[in-house]
């Protein structure tokens, strides 16, 4: 299978400045997103990973502004655009689900007026009745029941309300969604059927996901591959059970065990030493040494690549993998 | 002291919250107003040198339930006996006594915390106004020895930081060490790793566990993430619209659930490995409005297997299962009169 890059994320730097300097908090990152897959970018807050998603759909605002790098989605790179065609793209293109949905609805706006905006937006000459008809048969399709169309978001639960942020991205036809923790408000239940909900829609539209979220549950539970980022820096970006069962980087492999697993008796969880760098002067070489079981001398000379360290599009960021007669060794996993 | 001790008892708590209404409906009879039933008819017990989860979803009423243990609320009925003593019977000055034996730990370790006290005075604080017997100087080695304890080390390092200077997770060691210098019975954890990172949580729960032995406590432990109970709890409720719907030993609860909410939550809860991704079907909707709760049991509307003229009409009673020990649910096709009508 041939994977078709959608977005393709080359060398992207995020600045924020600070009165104590500037603190990169996404430094020269670069990530492809495939087609029809859903990502699941992972990482402790500080990390950058909703400044990740923030910078691909260039909506940092000061005192942070893009340094540099390439966001190239369907053959543009969107550097090139001005901001009325990037907000072209914003409307139509990519959509963004945040965690709080209250902050992305009018409290003013009835559920369906929101929708016919969103329709009508995207197909102009369509009258308001058929546009009505669309929103009806899109609430109907998330599991929301037609007569609650004209109420209010506060009228609705948090569950509800995320519903109704998809439906929104939906009637724009995003080819991308970008999901910045989109089950942290939720309780548990409503969580799992929102989980199924986008793994529904994924089949049915062919949707691409970018899923941002803390929960390394979710993720397992969810994206065909995940990106680890930290300090800023993708740690290790592979296809869903290589990162899971065969983790590669160190940070990984403290993160992922020392998420507790209900289906694990007598679970020994892995205790990470020491607290994630402050960006404004980051370590040297790799960021993650200071913390890193394995550091040798060349890990804070040096910073390593990331690179395919299976051959199979399994992408780790770690000396133990390169070739340097000078590398860290991998005896306990 | 055996271990066997009951320290915290509830004993069919209810706690209402009434709910603000225009000036008409207010002229109504007390009885007729609406309340949210937060705590309704809850019954437990909490045995010296136990932990005890508490989980449910958000309004379920498990926070409820910790604040009444401490008594920051009253219970509208019922009774909540603390070491053998009906709390409500305490005056102020006794109370003020018995709650240095109580002690509570929130989810958001900077909202608990004072800005403008150093770390140090914020943990010496309660051991102001709880051993006033000891000098000042031994009260500062005393906070010095639990900072050691909770991992704030050096301990004379940390004393003169400010909250703001320290990480979130180091903040809630500081709340932990605070409710730890009275040397209490008894800690109400509320959520406690909810705000960390996962790293952090990781050693927030390794030393919460540590210090229970450490210094012989008993805890609440409030929480809507399933997964930790498993680490740390003994035994575990589960609360649905203010009731207990199951209780009994963590791992009879967890590999043996009877209640088909306890099910639905064990098989929402997602699980670190994409091998074993969720496959059980899940109960539809949400959870009702608690002021107006389904008639009957109030899992009822959502629940698979609920039987028409029963579980819409009468109220489960949360009873022990037959044959087995300490394990209670309250569902009407499990346990009771009706459990011939059971579809499985």
């Amino acid at each position: 299978m041939t994977l078709e890059t959608l977005y393709s994320i080359r060398n992207l730097t995020v600045e924020y400045d600070t009165r104590l300097g500037g603190v990169r908090a996404v430094d020269d990152l670069t990530l492809d997103i495939y087609k029809g897959e859903i990502l699941g970018l992972v990482g402790e807050s500080g990390c950058g990973k909703s400044t990740l998603g923030k910078g691909m759909m260039r909506t940092i605002t000061t005192p942070g502004h893009i340094v540099g790098g390439e966001l190239w989605f369907e053959g543009v790179d969107l550097m090139t655009l001005s901001e009325r065609e990037m907000s072209d793209i914003r409307g139509n293109r990519i959509g963004m689900v945040f965690q709080d949905p209250m902050t992305s609805l009018n409290p003013l706006m009835r559920i369906s007026d929101h929708l016919i905006e969103a329709i009508r937006t995207h197909y102009p000459r369509m009258s308001e009745g058929a546009a009505r008809a669309r929103a009806v048969d899109m609430v109907k399709d998330l599991g929301i029941r037609e007569e609650r169309i004209d109420d209010y978001p506060h009228q609705f639960s948090g569950g509800m309300r995320q519903r109704i942020m998809i439906a929104l991205v939906l009637a724009l036809n995003a080819a991308l969604i970008i999901a910045d923790e989109p089950t942290t408000a939720l309780d548990v239940i409503v969580e799992a059927q929102f989980l199924d909900l986008l793994r529904s829609l994924r089949e049915e539209f062919e949707l691409t996901i970018l899923l941002i979220t803390h929960n390394i549950g979710v993720v397992a539970e969810l994206a065909d591959r995940v990106a680890v980022m930290y300090a800023g820096k993708a740690a290790e970006v592979a296809p869903v059970e290589a990162a899971f069962i065969e983790t590669k980087h160190p940070y990984s492999r403290g993160l992922l065990r020392s998420v507790p697993n209900i289906d694990v008796d007598d679970q020994d969880l892995y205790k990470m030493t020491g607290a994630p760098p402050n960006l404004i002067a980051p370590p040297s070489g790799c960021r993650f040494h200071p913390r890193c079981p394995r550091a040798v001398e060349l890990c804070s000379e040096a910073e390593p690549p990331l690179l395919d360290v299976t051959g199979a599009g399994h992408l780790a960021s770690c000396w133990i993998y390169s070739d340097r007669p000078n590398r860290p060794t991998d005896d306990a996993t | 002291m055996s271990a066997a001790d009951p320290l915290v008892e509830f004993e069919h708590v209810q706690k209402l919250f009434p709910v603000p209404t225009g000036f008409i409906s207010g002229l109504r009879n007390k009885e007729d107003r609406p309340a949210v039933r937060a705590v309704d008819d809850v019954s437990f017990t909490l045995k010296r040198g136990e932990v005890l989860g508490l989980a449910g979803e958000s309004g379920s009423g498990k926070s409820t339930v910790g604040r009444l243990a401490l008594r920051l609320l009253d219970p509208t009925s019922g009774t909540v006996r603390f070491d053998g003593t009906d709390l409500s019977t305490l005056k102020a000055e006794e109370m003020r006594r018995t709650r240095s034996r109580m002690q509570v730990v929130f989810q958001d370790p900077l909202a608990s915390l004072n800005p403008r006290m150093t770390i140090g005075q914020a943990v010496e604080h309660p051991a102001q106004i709880h051993m006033s017997d000891l000098s000042p100087k031994q009260r500062r080695e005393e906070v010095y020895e639990i900072f050691s304890a909770v991992g704030l080390d050096p301990p004379k390092y940390y004393y003169d930081k400010y909250p703001h200077q320290i990480s979130g997770g180091q903040r809630q060691r500081v709340v932990i060490a605070r409710g730890l210098i009275t040397r209490p019975d008894l800690i109400v954890a509320d959520e406690p790793i909810a705000m960390a990172d996962v790293s952090v949580q990781a050693l927030l729960l390794d030393l919460m566990m540590r210090l229970k032995d450490e210094f012989d406590l008993t805890y609440l432990f409030i929480t809507h993430d399933l997964a930790t109970t498993k680490y740390l709890c003994d035994r575990i409720a589960i609360m649905y619209l203010g009731k207990i719907v199951e209780i009994g030993t963590l791992r009879e609860v967890f590999t043996n659930p009877q209640h088909p909410y306890t099910k639905a939550l064990l098989s929402a809860v997602p699980v670190p490995d994409p091998r074993h991704r969720r496959t059980e079907p899940l109960p539809q909707g949400e959870i009702p409005n608690p002021i107006n709760p389904p008639s009957g049991c109030h899992f009822h509307p959502r629940c698979p297997i609920a039987q028409e003229g029963v579980c819409d009409t009468e109220r489960p009673e949360l009873l022990p299962i037959t044959g087995i020990e300490d394990h209670e649910v309250s569902c009407h096709l499990r346990t009771g009169a009706y459990q011939e009508l059971d579809p499985v």
